[in-house]
């Protein structure tokens, strides 16, 4: 299908824990259906994923969901969705990740008989394609595995499956970095959107002979790279900005292709995603600087349906291990959204959350619930995915102007001069076939076309 | 000096063709390639450097500066080599075995070759052995290591340990860098040292070279 209309009427309607379309999964968990859930995620300390090390990772994802699920029953938080993200070698090798998520779901569905915890386990599969360089998308060994590794999620006790996937990555991490707005094009809106309907279909097609749900992607190799390099001060802001919004397109065609949420934690276009599709979604923010700064801290708690602390490593803070902290923390978070829509205050919460950050960076504005209704309008009004991804990336200039010409956004004059070099390049570059002429010279290279159906 | 203002200015403004240009002009005249690359190339890319430092460029103007470098670079090379003038240093970039994140180890490169190093790329999942093999290959300097993983951090320590079974460990310089790693971590391995982004790790390698 092809979204062609928002699934909300304004950008006032989109609330914390509400979506159009509630969905149910796990031990009896419905997400979007009035409450904010944490989504809690954890990764190993220093060691290495191999057949040798096999009971020690297992003793150390006993010790992390076994700790994280104790201290969410002991804080009776409603629901949670632990998510199991793969290290490359836990997709590789099926074994380790298979064994890991039977044993993660097997502690869930204890924790639900003991406590009555409700919860869902989101498997995200390693994208391990981008392993060979140039990566072959769609043939091949790796992207066999790679689905067997879907599959066996799935048998295994996975009641979402989700990827961080990484089709046209390879061109788009040496466009960022030259500001090659041609490359970037040619990137999120050629070589992404192909590559994402490949993948999902595949991926629906295995979420739908095993039973469980196709969750969603996101476009963190894309947007959140370019987030954190601006942060860093070696791209501009701007830059990174417009890349989100135009990554939204490529992240919207998993729905497209039967997705039906939660979008991933890293996903901050889940916004737009929600606009459109009205599915559940889940964010990251303050709770989530153990895995890495961002400018979004407050404002990408107002539309969300999970809160996510991205991940953080096994290690023993003060008070316990990293994970059960962040569980802690992320309870405490989705308990205040909680209360404020019980208590009437869900509008209160949502506008300081929204106000807090809205206008302190162009990242936070581009994530504002106003700014993504803007750019889902933006994407729904055209059919195809490379003017999809034009027009997002043009709206989002547009708002990026409108903050600026009113005093509510300051920018370095650089960055100015940027956000107007883009502008002029994303109207310039009109059509695939201008894109492609000025891209192909010199990227042509780094991807194969054929992989791409090209 | 000044008459290289032009060519610096060059350089900084990333006009390759202009340096080109402007190379082969002194070259005709006789000047010494040495005499142009220190004169006229490094210092405009030392000022695109700063210029980074301070937040005046990002990588992409680092990046076209660079390219017009290299095009006086080819022009000089030949000339360079025949009166045994060397790069600052020689260095083999690399993400390690199991890891495929490599944007933090493109821009080191970018960076270091920024700073006239030459810079080899192993590029992603590369095991031990091969970081070994081609150090020696190419007789590098420093060996940088990258990894985004706490997974994949023990192949650094492989890595390093590698080194040492060859025997040539302390021919070279080992340098890591990544988001989980720490100095701690590179004392721990025996590495020997830790950059904590790209910026750093130009410092840390023109220290290790003992530039």
């Amino acid at each position: 299908m092809v979204y062609d209309s928002l699934a909300y009427n304004s950008s006032g309607e989109m609330l914390f824990g509400k979506a159009i379309h509630p969905l149910s999964c796990g031990s009896d968990l419905v997400l979007g259906d009035g409450l904010v859930f944490p989504e809690v995620n954890f990764t190993l300390p220093i060691m290495q994923v191999n057949e040798d090390n096999r009971a020690k990772i297992l003793k150390q994802y006993e010790d992390m969901v076994g700790t994280v699920l104790n201290r969410l029953a002991i804080l009776q938080v409603p629901g949670a969705v632990i998510e199991f993200e793969h290290a490359p070698q836990m997709t590789e090798y099926l074994d380790i990740g298979g064994d890991i998520t039977a044993l993660t779901k097997q502690l869930m569905d204890d924790c639900y008989q003991k406590h009555g915890l409700k919860t869902a386990l989101r498997a995200t599969i390693c994208d391990i394609r981008e392993k060979e360089r140039p990566p072959k998308m769609r043939t091949g060994e790796l992207v066999q595995r790679m689905f067997e590794s879907f599959r066996l999620g799935a048998v295994k006790g996975a009641d979402l499956l989700s990827i961080e996937s990484t089709g046209g990555k390879e061109v788009n991490d040496r466009a960022l970095m030259e500001a090659n707005l041609p490359g970037l094009l040619l990137s999120l809106g050629i070589l992404a959107p192909r590559d994402m309907h490949f993948l999902w279909n595949e991926i629906n097609k295995i979420a739908a002979d095993e039973n469980v749900i196709a969750a969603g992607d996101s476009a963190c190799a894309f947007a959140n790279t370019a987030m954190i390099l601006a942060d860093q001060g070696y791209i501009p802001n701007v830059l990174a900005a417009v890349v989100r919004a135009m990554s939204a397109v490529r992240s919207l065609v998993a729905f497209e292709e039967g997705a039906v949420g939660p979008s991933k934690d890293c996903a901050y276009e889940g916004p737009v995603i929600k606009a459109i599709t009205g599915y559940p979604i889940s964010m990251e923010g303050k709770s989530a600087a153990c895995a890495h700064f961002s400018h979004m801290g407050n404002i990408a708690m107002a539309v969300t349906d999970l809160w996510s602390n991205e991940s953080v490593q096994n290690v023993k803070l003060l008070s316990g291990f990293a994970p059960e902290v962040f569980a802690e923390v992320l309870t405490y978070d989705c308990r205040l959204m909680n209360e404020a829509v019980a208590e009437g205050d869900e509008d209160i919460i949502r506008k300081l959350l929204i106000k807090s950050d809205e206008y302190k960076s162009v990242h936070a504005l581009i994530v504002s619930p106003d700014s993504s209704y803007q750019i889902a309008q933006a994407i729904v009004a055209e059919k195809s995915d490379f003017e999809r991804t034009r027009q997002a990336g043009l709206t989002a200039c547009s708002i990026i102007e409108a903050a600026v010409q009113e005093n509510k956004l300051t920018l370095r004059d650089r960055e100015i001069t940027y956000l107007n070099r883009i502008e002029d390049e994303l109207t310039k570059y009109s059509s695939e076939e201008t894109v492609l002429e000025a891209a192909l010279p010199d990227y042509k290279d780094l991807f194969l076309s054929s992989e791409y159906g090209l | 000096m000044e008459k290289y203002v032009e060519l610096q200015e060059s350089i900084i403004s990333g006009k390759k063709d202009k340096v080109g240009e402007l190379t082969q002009r002194f070259l005709d005249d006789g000047r010494p390639a040495k005499e142009i690359l220190d004169e006229g190339l490094i210092p405009g890319m030392a000022v695109v450097g700063r210029k980074f430092q301070e937040g005046e460029y990002f990588i992409p103007e680092m990046l076209l500066s660079a390219r017009a470098l290299n095009v006086g670079l080819d022009l000089l090379k030949p000339l360079l080599e025949a009166s045994d003038v060397k790069p600052v240093a020689k260095v083999l970039v690399g993400t390690v075995k199991g890891d495929i994140h490599d944007i933090g180890k493109n821009l080191v490169s970018i960076m270091l070759r920024g700073g006239g190093f030459e810079v080899i790329d192993a590029g992603v999942d590369v095991s031990p052995d091969t970081f070994v093999q081609m150090a020696k290959e190419s007789s590098v300097d420093i060996v940088g290591l990258s990894a985004l993983l706490t997974t994949t951090m023990p192949s650094m320590q492989e890595t390093v340990e590698a080194f040492k079974s060859d025997g040539s460990r302390d021919k070279i310089k080992i340098m890591i860098g990544g988001a989980p790693v720490t100095t701690e971590y590179a004392e721990k391995i025996g590495a020997d040292g830790y950059a904590q982004n790209a910026s750093l790790a130009i410092e840390m390698a023109r220290n290790l070279a003992g530039v």
